[in-house]
C-alpha cells in the first residue's frame, strides 16, 4: 500500500465497498419481504391494477398487495391510494 | 446415521467444488468416513478436482437407474482411507435426477458414512434443489461481491422453505457462511465488502474465510484438494473451517493484510 492509498482509505463512506453494502442491504431486504408469498401474488397485483385502471387513472406504486400470515389464517391486504380530485 | 452436508451458493464460480473437495477431505483426514457426491449432472468436475477423473466407471445416475450398485460406483480416494467420491453423470438429460432416486441413494450413503458432502450445481434448478433437499447442514459459499451475496441470500431463503426439513416442519437446516476469494488488501482500501459486511447482510454464522490464494489453482491443476497443501494459506483456512464445522473453537485467520515494514508501506512495494 502506498502512502496515497493510506490517505484514500480514510474516506470509507465513499468507497465502492460501502456503496455495495448499501445497495445489497436494500435489495436483500426487498427480496426477503417477498419471500414465502404465493406465486400468484404478482399476477393478482397486475390484474387488480388493470381493474382499477378501468375507473381511475393510477400508477403502479399506488396499489400495494401484501399477504400476511397470522397463525392459521392469512390476511390479504390491499392498499389503494386514489389520486386527489 | 451420517450427516448430509450440502455445499451451495446459487451463483456459479464462487468455489463450491473447491470447497466440497477441501471440506470432505478435511473430514476424512480427521477420521470421519466421508463421501463426496457431485450433483452437477452434465457438467461434472468434482472428479477432476479430486484427481480421480480417470477412475470413473459408474456414476450417480447409473446407481439411480439401477445400472450399477452403489459400491461399484463409489471411487475410493488414493490418499485417504476414509474418503470416497460419487461422480456425476455427463448425460445431458435434465430429468436424470429424480427425487425418489436421490433419496434412495442418499439413505444408503447415510448408512455407510459419517458425512455425505453434496456438491451442488450453480443455479436454483433441479440439480441444486435436490442437492440441498435432504440436507442437515448447509455451507453457503459466498464471494465478497454483490451478485454472489444476493444469490446466497436467495439460497438461504430456499433452504428455509424448499428443503425436506422445511416441508416437514423439522428442525431448520444448520447454515454456515464460508467467504471465499477474500482480499484483505482490497477490503482495507474500501474496494471489497468486508467479512463483517457480508455477515451483517446474510446474518448467518461464519464458518470461515478463505483468502484469495494461488494455491487453489495450483491444487486444481494437480487434482489434489487444496486442504492437503497444508503450507498454503487457503489450505490452512479450510483446515480451520473443518475444525469449526466439527464444533471446535478456532480463531479466524487471514483476515488482516500481511504486515509489511514501514519503508515497504511508504514506497508501495509489492508483496
Amino acid at each position: 500500500m502506498s502512502i496515497l492509498d493510506f490517505f484514500r482509505s480514510r474516506r470509507q463512506d465513499t468507497s465502492t465497498a460501502s456503496m455495495a453494502k448499501e445497495r445489497l442491504q436494500i435489495i436483500v431486504a426487498h427480496e426477503r419481504s417477498h419471500r414465502g408469498q404465493p406465486d400468484y401474488l404478482p399476477q393478482l397485483h397486475k390484474e387488480l391494477l388493470a381493474v382499477i385502471r378501468k375507473y381511475v387513472a393510477i400508477d403502479d406504486k399506488q396499489v400495494q398487495v401484501a399477504l400476511e400470515n397470522q397463525g392459521t389464517c392469512s390476511i390479504l391486504e390491499l392498499n389503494i391510494v386514489l389520486p386527489e380530485r | 446415521m451420517g450427516k448430509i452436508l450440502v455445499v451451495t451458493s446459487g451463483k456459479g464460480g464462487v468455489g463450491k467444488t473447491t470447497t466440497s473437495a477441501a471440506i470432505g477431505t478435511g473430514l476424512a483426514q480427521r477420521g470421519h468416513r466421508t463421501v463426496l457426491v457431485d450433483f452437477d449432472v452434465g457438467l461434472r468436475n468434482l472428479d477432476l478436482i479430486m484427481g480421480c477423473e480417470r477412475r470413473v466407471v459408474y456414476d450417480f445416475i447409473n446407481v439411480i437407474h439401477g445400472e450399477a450398485t452403489l459400491n461399484q460406483a463409489l471411487i475410493k480416494d488414493k490418499r485417504l482411507e476414509n474418503l470416497y467420491v460419487l461422480a456425476a453423470s455427463q448425460t445431458r438429460d435434465k430429468d436424470a435426477l429424480t427425487q425418489e432416486g436421490v433419496e434412495r441413494v442418499i439413505n444408503e450413503l447415510r448408512e455407510q458414512f459419517d458425512y455425505v458432502v453434496c456438491d451442488s450445481p450453480a443455479g436454483i434448478e433441479k440439480g441444486a434443489h435436490l442437492a440441498m433437499y435432504f440436507a442437515d447442514e448447509a455451507i453457503v459459499v459466498t464471494n465478497p461481491e454483490v451478485s454472489s451475496v444476493r444469490d446466497s441470500d436467495r439460497m438461504l431463503g430456499l433452504l428455509a422453505s424448499k428443503s425436506r426439513r422445511a416441508e416437514e416442519n423439522g428442525e431448520p437446516i444448520r447454515e454456515h457462511l464460508l467467504l471465499t476469494r477474500y482480499h484483505p488488501e482490497r477490503v482495507i482500501k474500501g474496494e471489497m465488502l468486508s467479512v463483517g459486511d457480508v455477515e451483517e447482510i446474510l446474518s448467518i454464522k461464519l464458518l470461515g474465510v478463505i483468502p484469495e490464494s494461488q494455491a487453489v489453482l495450483k491444487a486444481s491443476n494437480l487434482g489434489v484438494p487444496v486442504i492437503l497443501d497444508s503450507e498454503s494459506d487457503a489450505g490452512q483456512a479450510y483446515g480451520d473451517a473443518v475444525e469449526r464445522l466439527l464444533g471446535g473453537e478456532v480463531p479466524h485467520r487471514f483476515l488482516e493484510v500481511q504486515k509489511k515494514g514501514f519503508l515497504n508501506r511508504l514506497f508501495g512495494a509489492k508483496a
